[in-house]
């Protein structure tokens, strides 16, 4: 049956790509001019009364018009065509290539490593994966197309992040992830990344002082090869087509990639945790990475300073909680936290919001609402809650803790974030 | 003259688009029901109420059902299957 999509306007662009992509012609649809939440009844009324801000008409009367105009052989047709990726680009010299990249967007604006044939055959060598086996998916958000690739093209972005092949199993692993480090959320996440066992040694990852920061070379460049392989792997990441965050997110320039202070750590490391033997290596990509706080020192007040520095995070992004191995030692043997586990429950149990907040949330309304609507517990319960109640924040299985620092101070950080899944690197020697 | 470089293409492999028609389009909506789809984005429900008060008002011969999606980004085959069943038309919204 005919059928009208209602858009913001802000989002026109993206709404004719995707109608693009999906073979349709003209789709039937109108704009309104703004964002809907929080209006008021008249504000909403007037959108519908008012102009259409794309095309210029009465939103009614266009809306109308799209149910009952005549279609023409366009309309019925739709549309049809390949969109092939050619393995070498045409010869050019640097200057031009340079410009290319940029204005293709294939890059994060700032200087790659063009990668020549000689480049990405010499990170080739980095795995014994063949160059044209497929390593995954990828797309900006889950209501978009999926783009396929292989082991060469995220070599040719390896080398364009400027990672050596050494670190390549750990690029394709996480290539392999299905995760993309250039998501289209209008809350503009980013993914972070914990890589675990003996690879952070060989390749020389930083896990002490400054690992967080620009200070080694393979996890400045991991990072930025997640980055660059996401947003050209899985068919751009273009601000109001493939990339709606509104502010953006400075964390995915490098995707706060380190390696976790294993050796430091009073517990086990995270992919020990998760299934993984403490001399294999692995990946976990961590998202969304929206806000970060930090205090200093497992000091008296720790407890409570902690729960007023979770008390920021919104209750659907999950929780990351990293710690300098001095605070994580102090947690575990002065505090008796002997375990993760231990303090991932005493975090679930005491981080609590009021009622009237936790419902209060964009993401709450988006995602959980229905689910209550649907009779699906706790929420269902907890959509009857009166607004001053109070229940816990977070879920258990939302919360995750990982060691990194280089102990010169007692850094407690929180970070919003959920680990989905950890990956073996072994896989992509 | 500067030396010229052979780089590789560093996007993957978008799938085939294959064309679609749109559904006909309708005479008139005079008679006929109209769903109105709350996809549940933000906002949504109450932008659709004012919808449906608009044609109440203006073309109350339009038979107007205001239809809630299940969750947001998901599908909702009870949905559908009603809409599939009762409506000549639909409207739905809002969204990205």
């Amino acid at each position: 049956m005919p059928s009208v999509g209602v858009h913001m306007s802000v989002f026109a662009r993206l709404a004719e790509s995707d109608a693009r992509v999906r073979g349709v012609s003209r789709m039937r649809r109108a704009f309104v001019p703004g964002t809907l939440a929080d209006r008021s009844a008249t504000e909403l009324r007037a959108f519908i009364e008012g102009d259409d801000p794309v095309s210029g008409r009465p939103f009614m009367e266009g809306v109308l018009a799209e149910l009952t105009r005549p279609l023409d052989e366009e309309d019925l047709r739709g549309l049809t065509f390949e969109r092939s990726t050619p393995r070498l680009l045409p010869p050019d010299t640097e200057e031009n290539l340079r410009r290319l990249f940029e204005e293709n967007r294939w890059t994060d604006f700032l200087p790659v490593v063009l990668p020549t044939e000689e480049r990405v055959e010499a990170m080739l060598a980095g795995t014994s994966h063949a160059p044209d086996e497929v390593v995954g998916r990828l797309r900006p958000t889950w209501m978009r197309e999926l783009w396929e690739f292989t082991v060469e093209k995220v070599a040719v972005n390896a080398v364009m992040a400027g990672a050596r092949p050494e670190y390549f199993p750990v690029i394709l692993a996480l290539a392999a992830s299905g995760i993309t480090a250039r998501q289209s959320s209008t809350s503009s996440i980013a993914t972070g990344v914990v890589v675990n066992g003996p690879i952070r040694q060989e390749i020389g990852m930083n896990c002490a002082t400054g690992a967080m920061g620009p200070y080694n070379h393979a996890n400045a460049t991991i990072g930025r090869a997640y980055g660059l392989l996401s947003q050209n792997l899985q068919g751009g990441s273009v601000p109001g087509e493939t990339f709606v965050g509104s502010l953006g997110n400075n964390f995915t320039y490098n995707n706060v990639t380190f390696a976790e202070n294993e050796e430091a750590s009073p517990w086990e490391p995270l992919h020990v945790r998760h299934g993984f033997a403490a001399d294999q290596s692995a990946v976990t990509p961590i998202w969304p990475i929206w806000n970060y706080v930090v205090t200093w020192g497992v000091r008296p007040t720790w407890r409570e300073k902690l729960l007023d520095m979770v008390a920021a995070h919104d209750p659907h992004g999950g929780l990351v909680l990293i710690l300098d191995p001095s605070a994580a030692r102090l947690l575990a043997e002065r505090e008796g936290f002997a375990t993760t586990e231990s303090l991932v429950d005493w975090i679930a149990e005491n981080a609590t919001k009021r009622a009237g907040q936790w419902w209060d949330h964009f993401t709450s309304e988006l995602f959980v609402r229905p689910l209550a609507d649907q009779g699906v517990e706790p929420w269902a319960t907890r959509a009857q809650a009166h607004p001053d109640e109070r229940f816990t924040t977070f879920q258990r299985e939302d919360i995750e803790v990982v060691v990194v620092g280089g102990e010169t101070n007692a850094a407690i950080a929180a970070a919003s974030g959920r680990r989905s899944v950890t990956l073996s690197v072994d896989d992509w020697r | 003259m500067a030396t010229k470089l052979t780089v590789l293409d560093p996007r993957g492999y978008a799938p085939s688009v294959e064309g679609k028609a749109i559904a006909p389009s309708l005479e008139t909506l005079d008679g006929k029901t109209l769903y109105l789809v709350d996809g549940r984005f933000n906002g949504s429900a109450a932008f659709m109420d004012q919808l449906q008060a608009w044609f109440t008002e203006h073309m109350p011969s339009v038979n107007t059902r205001v239809i809630r999606w299940r969750e947001p980004f998901e599908d909702d085959p009870e949905a559908s299957r009603e809409i599939q069943e009762h409506a000549d038309a639909a409207i739905l919204g809002v969204g990205i």
